[in-house]
C-alpha cells in the first residue's frame, strides 16, 4: 500500500482509566470497521482522527495528506476534507432540512468542481426528497439520521466518519438505515470508517475492520482475515462467522435458489430472484458448518465443499474451532468450523487434513445472517 | 403633554436604547467567553460582572460617581472635549447603566450559548466551518432566544433604575432627569397626578416586557421542539 492510498494512524494519550495507542493502517476504500466494547476508546480515535479531539503525540495521514504529526503540525478540524455522522443525528434546529444539507456544500468556485457528490443523488439515495422543506424537529429518528449522513456526504468529503450511527436507533429504524448505507459503500468511491460494537453491522458492511480493546488495537486487516484468525476474540465467540463476497453464478427459479461462486468453491443459498453476475455477501455462522472426512453420500446438505484443514483451536473443555481453507490450494477463502472435542477425536481430524465442509442452504438464507 | 413629562421619557427611552446596543456588543463575546473558556478564573470574573446585581444602588452609584468625576479616569476622558467630569452628565448615565444592567443582559446569553453545547459547533467544524462561521451561523441563531431575553431585560433594567442614576445623574431637568428620578421629584413636590403619568405609564410598560417575554419564550421552546 502506498500512502497516497491509505490511512495511517497512531495516537497515543493517557484517557482517564486506561491509555490510548491506536495505530494502525488502512486502504483508503471502503469501509473500514473499528470493533470493541463499548469504553473502548473507538469514539476517543475517530474524534482523533477529525481533529475534534487534540492528543500531543499523534499521526494521522490520509491519502498523503498529512492532517497531524508529532511534529506539532495539526490540521484544525474545518480544514480536514472529511464528513462526520455523529451517534446523534445532531442536525442543526435552526434550519430546515434543505438548509442542514446544504450548510457544508462548497460554496462560490469550489461548487462547479466535478467528480462531486450530487445534491439530487444524496437526497435520492437516502430518501429524503419529501422532507427537504421540513424543520428537524419534525423528521422522526432514522429521517434525521438519514439528512445527518447527506449533510455529511454533501460537503464532499475525501474521508467519512461514522460513529455508531445506528446505535440510538430502534430495531427497525435500523433496518431502515442499513441499506442506505450498504448503497452508499456500493455507489461511492468513498473512504469509510465505521465505528460499532455490534458484529452484525460489521459483517455486513466492513471490508477492513481494527479491533480495539481498552484503547488498544489487537488486530487490523481484511475482515475474512480477522474473522478466521483464532488468536483473535473474533473466531472463538459464540456467534463466530465469516463473511464471503461472492458472485451470482445462476438462479435456479423453480427451487428460488442461487449458486454463489466463492473463492476455492461454490455455495447454493435460498434467496429471491436476482441477477446473474451481482454479487452477493453471505455470513456463515462457525456453528452451522460440519465436517465430514469422506464425500457424503445420500443427505439433504446441499453445499459441501472441499477443504482443508488449517488450523485448530480449543475452546473451552469440550469444544474447538476449526479453520479450513476452501478448494485444494492456499489461496481459498476461509471458514470456520465449530465441533465438539468428541467429534474431532472420534473421527481423527488433524491439522493439514483434507475434508469436507458441509453447510445447510438453510442455513445461508436471508434473514440468518442480517442484523439481531 | 408638557415638557416635565415627555422630556423625562424621551430621555429614559434614549437612555435605555443606547445601553442596551451597547451590552449587547460588549456582553455578547463576554458570555461567549464565560461559556466557552476553560480558564479556571473566569467564574471570578462572572462574579464581577454581577456584583451590581446584589450591590445597593447607592455603593455602585458611590464608586461610580468617583470614577466619572474630575479626578477619576472619567474626568480625564471629560478633558477630551473640554469638559471637566462625566458625573452629572448623559454620557456618565450611559456608562452607569451600563455597568448596573451589565449582569441582566450577560447571564441570559451566557446561559443561551452553554446550552448550546459543544456539538453543534462540532458539526459545524466538521462540515468546513471556520469558528467564525459557526459562530455566526450557528451559535449566534440558536442562541438568539437568550439574546433577545438580555436585551429586553436590559432596556427593561435601565429603565428602572433609580439609585445610581440619582448618585451620578444629579436629576438634572432635560439633562439627566429620567423617568424614575423624575417621579420621585414629582412626590416630594407634592404634584400626584404627574407622578401617577409616569408611574402608571411604569405600570404598564412593564406588564408589556413581562408578557412578551412569556409570550416569546413561549413561542421558542415550541419552534425548538
Amino acid at each position: 500500500m502506498s500512502d497516497g492510498e491509505t490511512i495511517r494512524v497512531d495516537f497515543k494519550s493517557v484517557l482517564g482509566k486506561f491509555s490510548l495507542q491506536a495505530n494502525f493502517a488502512a486502504p483508503a476504500r471502503g469501509v473500514t470497521a473499528l470493533f470493541g466494547p463499548s469504553g473502548c476508546g473507538k469514539t476517543t480515535v475517530l474524534r482523533c482522527i477529525a481533529g475534534l479531539t487534540r492528543v500531543e503525540d499523534g499521526l494521522c495521514i490520509v491519502a498523503g495528506d498529512v492532517w497531524q504529526d508529532p511534529g506539532g503540525a495539526f490540521l484544525p478540524t474545518h480544514k480536514r476534507p472529511l464528513g462526520y455522522v455523529f451517534q446523534e443525528a445532531s442536525l442543526f434546529a435552526h434550519l430546515s432540512v434543505r438548509r442542514n444539507l446544504m450548510f457544508g456544500a462548497p460554496r462560490g468556485k469550489a461548487r462547479t468542481r466535478k467528480g462531486k457528490i450530487a445534491f439530487d443523488e444524496v437526497v435520492e439515495l437516502l430518501g429524503v426528497t419529501a422532507l427537504l422543506d421540513r424543520a428537524p424537529g419534525k423528521l422522526s429518528g432514522g429521517e434525521r439520521q438519514r439528512v445527518a449522513i447527506g449533510r455529511a456526504l454533501l460537503s464532499q468529503p475525501k474521508l467519512l466518519l461514522m460513529d455508531e450511527p445506528l446505535s440510538a436507533l430502534d430495531r427497525a429504524t435500523k433496518d431502515e438505515i442499513l441499506p442506505f448505507l450498504e448503497r452508499l459503500r456500493d455507489r461511492l468511491s468513498l473512504p469509510i470508517i465505521y465505528i460499532t460494537h455490534s458484529i452484525a453491522e460489521v459483517e455486513r458492511l466492513a471490508d477492513q475492520i481494527v479491533l480495539i480493546e481498552k484503547g488498544r488495537v489487537i488486530g487490523a486487516g481484511p475482515l475474512e482475515e480477522l474473522q478466521s484468525d483464532p488468536s483473535l476474540p473474533l473466531a472463538v465467540a459464540r456467534d463466530a462467522a465469516v463473511t464471503l463476497d461472492g458472485v451470482i453464478a445462476a438462479h435456479d427459479s423453480g427451487y428460488g435458489l442461487l449458486t454463489l461462486t466463492i473463492r476455492g468453491g461454490s455455495l447454493i443459498v435460498p434467496a429471491p430472484p436476482a441477477a446473474v453476475g451481482g454479487r452477493r455477501r453471505i455470513r456463515v455462522i462457525a456453528g452451522d458448518v460440519s465436517l465430514a472426512r469422506e464425500k457424503p453420500g445420500l443427505s439433504s446438505i446441499l453445499n459441501v465443499l472441499p477443504a482443508r484443514i488449517v488450523s485448530a483451536k480449543p475452546v473451552g473443555d469440550q469444544e474447538l474451532v476449526a479453520v479450513l481453507t476452501l478448494g485444494a490450494d492456499e489461496t481459498g477463502a476461509r471458514l470456520l468450523s465449530r465441533l465438539t472435542r468428541k467429534s474431532w477425536e472420534a473421527l481423527g481430524f488433524t491439522e493439514g487434513m483434507s475434508v469436507y465442509a458441509q453447510v445447510k442452504a438453510v442455513a445461508l438464507a436471508p434473514g440468518r445472517g442480517e442484523l439481531e | 403633554m408638557p415638557p416635565e413629562i415627555w422630556v423625562p421619557i424621551r430621555l429614559t427611552i434614549e437612555l435605555a436604547a443606547i445601553t442596551t446596543l451597547t451590552l449587547l456588543i460588549v456582553a455578547t463575546p463576554l458570555a461567549w467567553w464565560l461559556a466557552r473558556s476553560r480558564a479556571a478564573w473566569k467564574e471570578a470574573v462572572a462574579a464581577i460582572v454581577s456584583l451590581p446585581m446584589v450591590l445597593p444602588p447607592t455603593v455602585l452609584g458611590f464608586y461610580l460617581l468617583i470614577l466619572l468625576g474630575p479626578d477619576g479616569p472619567g474626568g480625564a476622558i471629560a478633558s477630551l472635549w473640554g469638559a471637566r467630569t462625566l458625573a452629572f452628565t448623559f454620557t456618565g448615565l450611559v456608562i452607569g447603566s451600563i455597568v448596573s444592567s451589565m449582569p441582566f443582559v450577560v447571564q441570559p446569553i451566557r446561559n443561551a450559548f452553554a446550552a448550546i453545547g459543544d456539538r453543534p459547533l462540532e458539526v459545524a467544524a466538521t462540515l468546513r466551518a471556520s469558528p467564525r462561521r459557526a459562530f455566526w451561523t450557528v451559535a449566534f441563531p440558536l442562541a438568539s432566544p437568550g439574546l433577545l431575553t438580555g436585551a429586553v431585560l436590559g432596556f427593561a433594567h435601565t429603565v428602572g433604575e433609580f439609585g445610581v442614576i440619582l448618585m451620578i445623574g444629579g436629576n438634572i431637568p432635560g439633562r439627566t432627569r429620567v423617568m424614575s428620578t423624575a417621579i420621585f421629584d414629582f412626590v416630594e413636590t407634592m404634584r400626584w397626578r404627574e407622578a401617577n403619568m409616569l408611574a402608571g405609564g411604569m405600570v404598564v410598560f412593564a406588564f408589556a416586557v413581562i408578557l412578551s417575554m412569556i409570550l416569546l419564550e413561549k413561542r421558542f421552546a415550541r419552534a425548538g421542539a
